[in-house]
């Protein structure tokens, strides 16, 4: 979903509320729970391989997949939408000529999926002719049949609409109760049901869940015409209900009294947190803008790892194939056979698609691989990026990582972001302890706006929640706060990352890539870090 | 095929609104053909193409109201499609904002359809795709871009009488080509409804002179300049700024049309006065649909007149509420402006920096609309009339709402298409006075 789609079904949008219609057809809630037979999908897969196989192709792969998602948006006492949706269909890939061919059909029957394969045999053979140089796949040994899922501990799918209305609306009372002028609640779910086969041997079926319960409460003082607003500071995550159980253990109360949360969101306390903050931001005094030492919490540096380390170092980007929208990258291939100076020897970033609960776990990727974790960074320096198995043999590597991922049966797959994350400090260390030594500094708890240029050297980010650090003490809230940012020196000015008893997951449920767009889903875990002499601006302004 | 006549849609529609037996029930069909080619390192990388068609039936009970869709048209699924909906809608809770379905409206055809675009072949897409690549290999360049075009209709109806029909076509053209060396960069977009105005080899041309014309960027301060932005490069933060337009969010004190002590600042002079903006669906350039996405009928509608704030968007229940009269959301942004290209305004300019498109523009604060973003693929020092050498790119904080305030020149509109807004537009090129940027790039 892009910025557009994600307003307008949030209703923030000028055109109001709408049915997020691209997602697929509406379904009612029973629906959700159904699943297609794996024989049913095995039959169908094969009729693709075989028709593959004698049309020419060289490998063929088959991806059945069932897309249902559920949104529930509410504002103050209304519930303003409820829709559920599912998208079922097969998506084909096939290498003829040495050529890539796709094809895609939500006609599930060996004539609908004789026909696809055909199409993409086609295309394959067409546009082989434009083809420089054959494709080269990073080998995959054929699992056979297997089976992964997310292991979740309440489906929420199952759980009534009912609970989930008494829910967002009783968070919304709560903040409004707690001196709110506005609040909305949102439930975005997603389960993927994605059945994969190649004709290296792999059936895979996979059962992917995931949940947002994202907020936003707004506090506005008419006599002064101010606003403000404070979001909610939960992560999306790879988790069932669960995740809204608010359990008190995986509560964490940070220096200067914020509460974030680790495995399990009280969504009702960060409401009502969130209604004294946006009004106690109203009277917060304005940044002067400077040189700053930050502290940044998880719950705000996972941003800048998307988009500062996750983004510039797929491989793609770096290739050039997204030079005409996303760009492309400073980090070049040079700079990796040089072993670049990416960060501080602090910094280890790491990709993983197997941390439990992160939003970028599966078992395989979505081109048959077993997902696996890597270093980007090591040290500081940059040793690794994020590829798929056509882009393997660039970088010498004899397997792809298992970064492959189509947003539905009809996208074509292609390398996205795995779930990029900075490693927690080797020694003890507490953010109290942390804030200790800066003198002068700023605390960000949260994301807020953000902003990098085509190759990811600058970028700009804003928060939630700012709070001064004076002589190693977090002394008052202030406002306005923004901070610019060149890549290399950002990560080089890291002097510390907190241990991993304070790690914790952000994440982004909508990262776009790709023309036509593709949305995906992706984790950065952190522990709390500080960057030295950052460069703070006020972004305050006076409209007269 | 998913286009269907006229006939054929609302032969689909009157059966689906009379199997329903809900209070009220509306249903809109829509279909489409889209193509596209993506191309990258000077050859083809994906192309493809989607049909598909949808059935939406929204029928309410009371104030409880549920909305199924289908892609099937068949009888059978007609009625399943229709029982969903009403299954939905019993057990919905209650809407204390519901509105009923719009009364019967006066549509009035806009010229949103052309046969030309409607019929582009893969051998075209084919063809853009060689007509920039070809010539940016003889210069020693790299093009990468993506062109899409899109064949749609939609038919609406409801149980009050309301029915209306439109097919349209449109295409969208974008391309970067890059310095073998990477040091730079050019860009160039089209978007049209009529096919037969779009001529990829002579556009390319723009790219490649952009390429090589950015090649070795000096470093400027950053600080405030005069700019001159090519329609691309305000087109984001105009549209940006529409987002603050809401009625209702004004109403409430979260918007910058908000006034202090209650209230919204429609009537108020806010820009330069030779800021006029108005949407007109009719537009021969920027045509689109007669209705919005409640069916409303669009009229042609003042937003920003001489400066003055003429229009907030109402929807039907705040418009209810408030006492005023909800008309159709504007489809598209058309601002008025001279005769002037953007080399004119080159030309009067005695120091400035020209600005070929803006990039990653995200809202900074919602008070103020304060925006960041960066300008990217062609950024130029100007002195004396002349184009005089490539900048580094910047990364600007800016508000739209001051921007429109420093205005020294504006010139001939032209359409923009962009992917993060829900508007057709038509934006001038502009000079504009001390435009902020607050840092540099080392992007190319």
């Amino acid at each position: 979903m892009d910025r557009r789609d994600f307003l307008k079904l949030t209703g923030v949008g000028l055109g109001g509320l709408m049915l997020p219609m691209m997602h697929g057809r509406v379904i009612a809630a029973e629906a959700l729970l159904e699943k297609l037979d794996p024989a049913t999908k095995k039959r169908l897969a094969d009729v693709a391989l075989n028709g593959a196989k004698s049309g020419g192709a060289t490998y063929c792969d088959v991806r059945i997949g069932r897309y249902l998602r559920q949104f529930v948006v509410t504002r103050e006492d209304k519930v303003q939408n409820v829709v559920n949706t599912e998208s079922t269909g097969i998506g084909i890939r096939v290498i003829a000529n040495g050529t890539w061919g796709f094809a895609a059909t939500s006609q599930l029957d060996a004539d609908g999926v004789a026909a696809a394969v055909k199409q993409a045999l086609t295309i394959a053979k067409a546009n082989s002719r434009l083809q420089s140089a054959p494709v080269e796949l990073a080998p995959v040994k054929g699992v056979g049949e297997v089976s992964w899922a997310t292991p979740i501990v309440k489906n929420a799918m199952a759980v009534p609409i009912k609970d989930k209305v008494d829910l967002l609306l009783g968070v919304n009372a709560a903040a409004i109760g707690a001196g709110a002028s506005f609040v909305n609640s949102i439930l975005f779910l997603v389960n993927e049901q994605k059945y994969f086969a190649s004709s290296d041997g792999s059936y895979i079926d996979q059962d992917i869940h995931r949940i947002w319960a994202p907020i936003q409460v707004t506090a506005v003082d008419q006599k002064s015409g101010k606003f403000r607003t404070r979001a909610g500071l939960s992560s999306p995550r790879g988790m069932g209900f669960e995740y809204l159980d608010a359990n008190s253990a995986d509560k964490v109360e940070l220096p200067g009294g914020a509460v974030v949360y680790r495995d399990s969101y009280d969504m009702k306390a960060d409401a009502i947190a969130a209604a004294k903050q946006a009004k106690e931001k109203l009277a917060a005094p304005s940044v002067k803008p400077g040189k700053y030492d930050l502290v940044l919490d998880p719950s705000h540096l996972w941003l800048t790892i998307h988009e500062s380390v996750g983004h510039p170092l797929e491989l793609d980007r770096v290739l050039g194939y997204e030079a005409n929208y996303a760009g492309t990258s400073f980090a070049t291939l040079d700079k990796w056979k040089e072993k670049f100076q990416y960060g501080s020897d602090k910094v280890t970033i790491f990709a993983d698609k197997t941390q439990p609960g992160s939003l970028g776990a599966v078992g395989y990727d979505d081109e048959g691989v077993r997902t696996q974790k890597w270093d980007l960074i090591k040290d500081g320096k940059l040793v690794n990026y994020q590829v798929i198995r056509d882009q393997a043999h660039i970088l010498g590597l004899k397997e792809s990582q298992g970064c492959c991922y189509a947003d539905s049966w009809s996208s074509v797959q292609f390398q996205r972001m795995a779930n990029v994350s900075l490693a927690p400090g080797k020694g003890e260390l507490a953010p109290e302890a942390m804030i200790k030594d800066v003198e002068n500094g700023i605390y960000i708890i949260g994301d807020g706006s953000f902003s990098i240029d085509q190759q990811r050297y600058n970028a700009q980010f804003g928060g939630q929640l700012f709070y001064e650090i004076k002589d190693g003490k977090v002394t008052r809230p202030i406002e306005d706060v923004a901070y610019q940012m060149r890549t290399p020196e950002f990560w080089n000015s890291c002097v510390a990352v907190c241990d991993d008893s304070d790690y914790r997951f952000g994440g982004s449920f909508f990262d776009g890539k790709g023309q036509p767009g593709q949305v995906s889903a992706v984790s950065h875990g952190s522990s709390t870090a500080r960057f030295n002499g950052a460069n703070v601006i006020n972004t305050a302004r006076s409209l007269g | 095929m998913s286009i269907y006549s006229e006939e054929q849609a609302k032969a689909i529609l009157d059966k689906v609104i009379k199997l329903s037996k809900a209070d009220q029930c509306s249903a809109t069909l829509s279909g489409s053909e889209g193509g596209n080619v993506r191309y990258a390192l000077n050859s083809v990388s994906t192309s493809g193409h989607v049909s598909d068609a949808n059935l939406a039936v929204e029928v309410a009970f009371g104030k409880k109201s549920g909305t199924a869709t289908i892609n099937q048209f068949d009888e059978a699924s007609l009625e399943a499609v229709v029982r969903r909906a009403e299954e939905l809608a019993r057990l919905a809770p209650e809407n204390p904002e519901f509105v009923p379905a719009i009364g019967k409206q006066a549509y009035k055809a806009s010229s949103t359809f052309n046969g030309k675009t409607a019929a582009i072949t893969p051998a075209y897409r084919a063809q853009v795709a060689a007509d920039c690549i070809e010539p940016s290999r003889k210069d020693k360049l790299v093009a990468a871009g993506f062109f899409s075009d899109s064949h749609d209709f939609i038919a609406l109806a409801n149980s009050k009488g309301n029915f209306g029909y439109q097919k349209s076509a449109s295409m969208d053209f974008t391309c970067t080509v890059r310095t073998e060396d990477g040091k730079g960069s050019g860009w160039v977009a089209r978007n049209l409804g009529d096919v037969s105005k779009f001529d990829a080899k002579s556009e390319i041309r723009t790219a490649i002179q952009k390429a090589k014309g950015s090649v070795d960027a000096k470093a400027l301060e950053p600080g405030k300049y005069t700019v001159i932005m090519e329609p691309a490069a305000t087109a984001g933060l105009i549209s940006f700024m529409m987002f603050g337009f809401d009625a209702r969010q004004a109403d409430e004190g979260r918007s910058f049309l908000s006034k202090k002590g209650g209230g919204n600042k429609l009537g108020e002079k806010l820009f330069d006065e030779r800021v006029n903006i108005y949407a007109d669906p009719w537009d021969e350039n920027a045509a689109v649909l007669p209705w919005d996405q409640e069916g409303l009928a669009r009229e042609k509608t003042p937003i920003i007149t001489k400066g003055r704030i003429e229009y907030l968007q109402y929807s039907r229940y705040w418009a209810g509420k408030q006492g005023r009269k909800a008309v159709g959301q504007p489809g598209n942004l058309i601002m008025v402006g001279g005769d002037k290209s953007t080399m004119d305004l080159v030309k009067s300019t005695k120091k400035g920096i020209l600005v070929t498109r803006t990039w990653y523009i995200r809202m900074v604060d919602p008070q103020t609309v304060l925006l960041t973003g960066l300008t990217r693929d062609g950024t130029f020092y100007v002195e004396n009339g002349e184009i005089r050498y490539p900048i580094k790119n910047f990364r600007f904080n800016e508000s739209p709402a001051i921007m429109l305030n420093n205005i020294e020149e504006i010139g001939k509109p032209v359409r923009v298409g962009d992917d993060e807004s829900p508007f057709v537009m038509m934006i001038p090129p502009m000079k504009i006075r001390d435009f902020t940027f607050t840092s540099l790039s080392d992007a190319v």
